[in-house]
């Protein structure tokens, strides 16, 4: 072998432990939550609210928040999202104008998440009132995951080819009978690819709701949406830094961490799905 | 068209145009709030004596606002942070794109973006339970959250974003470049690191300043694996407080109003500048690059 045969292998081997540390990372990551996490958890940690000052019981009070929250999120992100898009991609000529609002709703989507949980707690929490609550904190996951949702729905909504919505017109359909009846159904799988990963993103943030929506613990579940909830990811955090019995809340801590775990990766299977599905719609 | 359908379309136009602009409110009233609420800090405080101010006691009676070491902690961690994601994620790009059959991608391209779909508190929880204690014993430290731990647990978690991204930056580099060095000779190594790497460079560079954004404004693996004290850090091994976790951690704990409350708040303002300059640094790289190989915009 010539020298220059052997650097070859040498690089490419290189380039092979880069894949294979990150791998094995995510492998060691899954493992330890799966195998410690699996001990913990039964029906009654699905089911039941915390007990003995948080080393009994189960953790239902904070899937279910979890549950809330994200739903709240997606109700109020997904019809402004949409809307946003539809009204930047169909209805306003490609000007400079729309080019600077795609840059910057991009750019919003790489502000820090703890800076939206300072806007919520400013806007929603103080400023309308509404207090540490179900609605502050959804309205607050709802913006953060605000300029993902336009720009996978203008992204998709961009993909279905002019000649679609120009057949629809010479057929004599009006503007808005062709984006329901042709350009929604066909962009379709593609805006929910975003909008399920963005649930997906919006289920496991921690930051934004620190200040605005999460407790470590409530007697009970809520009862309105203007009350503290608890949340799986913010019990996580609150399991490791709070609390009087470390050993036992480690435990808890790694049921909590597989339920969000698995809860996050079926959502991006889903969202995984859906992009096959419209890659066969689109590539045949 | 009927006067009715007239009506109808008109409604939905208008309708879209609000609900348009008011999630533009929304985006807009980010920016202004963190400058409404972090701005009078420094009608109390200069804005250089908050920079670069070292003493971070904010509870105290006087109290310290001096976010330096905040700052440093941040950039510490952050740079640690580096060293892990930039070769780990580039080098992943570059075996995915230009090594890896068509069998090893599809396996391994779904194991990176299953990394990348991990909760951050997830990555804090692993670090805290599992790497800390390792770093611990294995340098044999007082404690295993220090700044390094941060770094580890932060570059792993930005490694998928910089490999996904790098990996479309290799993705443009069209295929005749490769074939041309091939046929003069060269073998795939020297087409490698001769033509495609550098054809993709700036694309490539586009990824580890996203990487960076997305390292600086993270915050709760920070907040749970650093160890949170706050001064200016002297080596590694050592805990720091940086930025986002500040935020976190101390907020529960502001009166509403008070200055140090506006100071988290300046603290916000800062994050926000630092990613968004990263992102527009970014943006007008690729830009340039997808000129550079011919695909315009």
């Amino acid at each position: 072998m010539n020298r220059a045969k052997v650097t070859e292998k040498i690089g490419f081997f290189m380039l092979f432990l880069c894949i294979l540390i990150t791998v094995l990372f995510l492998g060691i990551i899954l493992y330890f939550v799966t195998v410690r996490g699996l001990r913990v958890i039964s029906w009654e940690f699905l089911t039941q609210p915390p007990r003995s000052g948080m080393t009994e019981g189960g953790v239902a009070p904070a899937i279910i928040g979890t549950l809330f929250l994200t739903l709240g999120a997606v109700l109020f992100a997904l019809p402004l999202g949409l809307a946003c898009a539809i009204y930047l991609n169909e209805y306003t000529p490609k000007n400079i104008i729309v080019n600077i609002l795609r840059i910057s709703i991009n750019n919003l989507a790489g502000v820090p998440s703890v800076v939206f949980g300072l806007f919520g707690l400013a806007i929603f929490v103080k400023f309308f009132g509404f207090g540490v609550s179900i609605l502050s904190g959804s309205l607050t996951l709802g913006i953060l995951i605000l300029p993902g949702i336009i720009s996978a729905s203008q992204e998709a909504l961009a993909s279905i080819p002019q000649s679609f919505r120009e057949a629809s017109l010479a057929l004599g359909a009006t503007k808005w009978q062709t984006i329901r009846r042709v350009v929604l159904p066909s962009s379709l799988s593609g805006i929910l690819t975003g909008v399920i990963l963005s649930i997906g993103r919006a289920a496991g943030e921690t930051a934004p709701i620190i200040f605005t929506a999460a407790a470590f613990y409530l007697r009970g579940y809520p009862r309105s949406i203007l009350s503290e909830v608890m949340a799986l990811p913010y019990h996580i955090y609150g399991l490791m830094t709070e609390g009087t019995h470390p050993e036992q809340q480690t435990q808890i801590a790694y049921g909590c961490a597989l339920i969000l775990m698995f809860l996050v990766l079926l959502i991006s299977a889903v969202a995984i799905y859906f992009r096959q599905k419209q890659r066969r719609i689109h590539y045949g | 068209m009927g006067k009715k359908q007239k009506i109808r379309e008109e409604f939905y136009r208008y309708g879209f145009a609000v609900l348009a602009f008011a999630s533009l409110i929304f985006l807009v009233g980010i920016t202004l709030t963190l400058f409404t609420q972090g701005l009078p800090l420094f009608r109390e405080i200069s804005l250089g004596g908050f920079i670069f101010g070292r003493e971070w006691y904010p509870t105290y009676d006087p109290p310290d606002y001096g976010a330096f070491p905040l700052i440093a902690g941040s950039a510490l961690v952050t740079l640690g942070a580096l060293f892990v994601c930039v070769p780990l994620g580039v080098g992943s790009a570059l075996y995915l794109n230009e090594i890896a059959g068509y069998k090893q991608k599809s396996i391994m391209k779904p194991i990176i973006e299953i990394l990348a779909g991990i909760p951050s508190v997830v990555y804090g929880f692993f670090g805290m339970v599992i790497v800390a204690p390792f770093v611990q014993n294995l340098f044999n430290l007082p404690t295993g959250l220090t700044a390094f731990t941060g770094s580890l647990v932060l570059g792993i978690m930005a490694t998928p974003t910089v490999a996904s991204l790098a990996e479309d930056a290799l993705s443009f580099v069209p295929k005749s470049f490769r074939e041309a060095s091939l046929a003069v000779g060269a073998n795939r190594w020297q087409t490698l690191v001769k033509v495609v790497i550098p054809s993709a460079g700036s694309g490539i560079s586009t990824a580890v300043i996203l990487g960076i954004s997305r390292a600086i404004g993270e915050t709760m693996t920070v907040l749970m694996v650093t160890g949170g004290s706050a001064v200016v850090p002297r080596s590694f091994f050592q805990p720091v407080r940086p930025m986002t976790s500040t935020i976190a951690a101390e907020m529960g704990e502001t009166v509403f109003g008070s200055l140090h409350y506006n100071s988290l708040f300046a603290i916000g303002l800062i994050l926000f500048l630092l990613t968004l300059s990263f992102n527009i640094i970014a943006e007008l790289i690729s830009r340039r690059f997808r000129i550079k190989l011919g695909m315009g915009r």
